[in-house]
């Protein structure tokens, strides 16, 4: 089976039945700026999607849109086989709740420490007394490296720290889908696989649907059940993290393999 | 023609933002009837401590200030026409009505809206807001409702301390510099003093405490990317508060005294 390209759009494409997430021709521009260009796209449930383009293309954006955070220009996004993108805040909000979201710079909040920032969602779940949501904060933070940090303000942590506690407070409430942007940015090899086990376990163990946007070709091609790849709005390539890998396409190839184009070089090279 | 379309695309902007500012003060205002909830509670209590007791030596010696300068000037005049002695009148029918409601809010606007727009308008640039949003938990009711009812909640009782100050710095120069006789000064003061008059200032400061924060936590939600706009939010929303205090105050004090004088028409204002 080939990866798909938007040059081949007849090729064979990557499982999509059940796909607990739909893009359905998606348009979004800021201004002039085009950053969605009829993205249709389906996340498959119990498995991890890869989200790969260059920077600014567009791929925080797709998950913003998965959350409500930003609503299409046009098109339609569906959970569950729900349509979400017409949603009200407060209609969206049992969906908020059965998702996590990594954001790519922590987002940690400033004003409360380490602790109550990973309790955060699950006091907003409601149902848990103190002692189990101490139980659950700590349990977490374990699970990200970052225990006995509780007591800890977030601007005492590092921006890998940081990013660790994020991650905690995303995973903090036991959710169906995770997003993660960025995950393994900042944080050193060693942890960096620590957070891709840490994927896996979730999708094997507890069948959490993950999609992951991320420049980490290494993380990429460990996770990926679908990867996904974006440019000037659009899909140009889908496909097995395999399939990706022997992607004929020249521009899939030069950003797996982070080789600068010959137009970045003559640019350098006028200097 | 092209100045009618920049006009236009201004005019257009601006009835946008009225708009939008409606909009975000509405939602605020309905939080605050349905109820602001456990957290936002809790927030308050903090709010109300570093907007309203954190700012109280710094209004306290404005007060003090302006009363004493009110006195120094209004003397020579009253004592020309040899009315010296009802200058405890002047002097705090002036700082009760007019110049405590107004310095406490603009020294508010200044220190504490200020500081409002820069706490959200980071959290908003670092996707703080984005990621309350994401966690199914409205911002609005989170982080303004608490400021709001904190400005409306304190603004009044700073203006008491104001206003105290101020006539405590009047009496001050009045009675012991130009040597006015205590007796007369207080004897006046009380005899131009009606609960009308009180009830206008707290009344006005009760209407800049709300112009204050919602003007301060909707530059906040909504300013610019990065340093920059935070930066220019902060200015905007002191200089939107200030020309705002003003407004309202010409409107409130127009309306005030004709309502004043519609019920109690034998009775002159005593200013």
């Amino acid at each position: 089976m080939g990866a798909a390209t938007a040059d081949n759009p007849t090729t064979t494409k990557p499982e999509t039945t059940n796909p607990i997430i739909r893009f359905e021709n998606v348009h979004k521009r800021f201004g002039p700026l085009v950053v969605l260009d009829g993205m249709t796209l389906d996340i498959p449930q119990d498995r991890t999607t890869v989200i790969l383009g260059p920077s600014g293309v567009g791929k925080s954006v797709l998950l913003k849109h998965i959350v409500g955070l930003l609503r299409p220009d046009s098109g339609k996004i569906f959970y569950r086989g729900k349509q979400v993108d017409n949603l009200s805040e407060r209609e969206m909000e049992p969906i908020r709740k059965r998702i996590g979201f990594l954001f790519q710079l922590g987002a940690l909040f400033d004003s409360m420490r380490v602790g109550d920032n990973v309790a955060f969602p699950i006091r907003q779940q409601g149902g848990k007394n103190p002692a189990e949501i101490q139980e659950i904060v700590h349990e977490k933070l374990a699970v990200v490296g970052m225990d006995g940090t509780e007591k800890k303000w977030p601007a005492d942590l590092s921006g890998g720290q940081k990013k660790r506690v994020a991650l905690a407070r995303a995973i903090a409430m036991n959710p169906d889908v995770v997003l993660y942007d960025e995950p393994t940015t900042g944080l050193d090899p060693i942890r960096s696989d620590v957070i891709n086990e840490l994927i896996l376990k979730l999708k094997e163990e507890l069948n959490v649907t993950g999609v992951v946007v991320t420049h980490d070709m290494t993380s990429a091609f460990k996770v990926a059940d679908q990867v996904v790849m974006l440019f000037n709005g659009k899909i140009v390539s889908r496909g097995t993290a395999e399939e990706i890998r022997n992607c004929a396409d020249p521009n899939v190839q030069r950003f797996i393999q982070g080789r600068a184009s010959e137009e970045d070089l003559r640019a350098l090279h006028r200097m | 023609m092209e100045w009618i379309a920049v006009i236009g695309g201004k005019t257009r902007q601006f009835i946008q933002a009225v708009g939008d500012f409606a909009c975000f003060a509405s939602t605020a205002f309905g939080w605050i009837i349905r109820g602001p909830g456990s957290r936002a509670m809790r927030e308050l209590l903090r709010q109300m401590f570093d907007m309203g007791t954190m700012s109280i030596p710094v209004v306290m010696i404005t007060g003090a200030f302006i009363g004493a300068v009110l006195a120094i000037e209004a003397y020579p005049q009253f004592a020309a026409i040899g009315i010296a002695s009802r200058l405890g009148s002047v002097i705090v029918v002036s700082v009760v009505k007019q110049t405590g409601p107004i310095l406490t809010a603009v020294m508010l606007a200044g220190r504490v809206g200020g500081a409002m727009t820069a706490e959200l308008g980071t959290m908003k640039v670092t996707e703080q807001i984005d990621a309350l949003r994401a966690m199914a938990c409205d911002p609005v009711r989170t982080l303004v409702v608490p400021r709001l009812l904190a400005c409306i909640i304190m603004t009044p009782v700073l203006t008491v301390y104001s206003d105290a100050l101020g006539i405590w710095g009047g009496w001050l120069i009045a009675v012991g510099v130009d040597g006015v006789r205590n007796y007369s000064f207080w004897h006046y003061a009380a005899a131009g003093t009606d609960m009308f008059t009180v009830n206008v200032g707290l009344i006005k400061s009760l209407i800049f405490g709300i112009v204050i924060a919602s003007i301060a936590c909707y530059k906040g939600f909504t300013c610019g990317n990065g340093a920059r706009g935070v930066g220019r939010a902060c200015t905007e929303s002191f200089v939107a508060s200030f020309i705002l205090i003003l407004l309202t105050n010409f409107i409130m004090a127009v309306m005030l005294n004709n309502f004043y004088n519609w019920f109690w028409p034998n009775q002159p204002s005593l200013l």
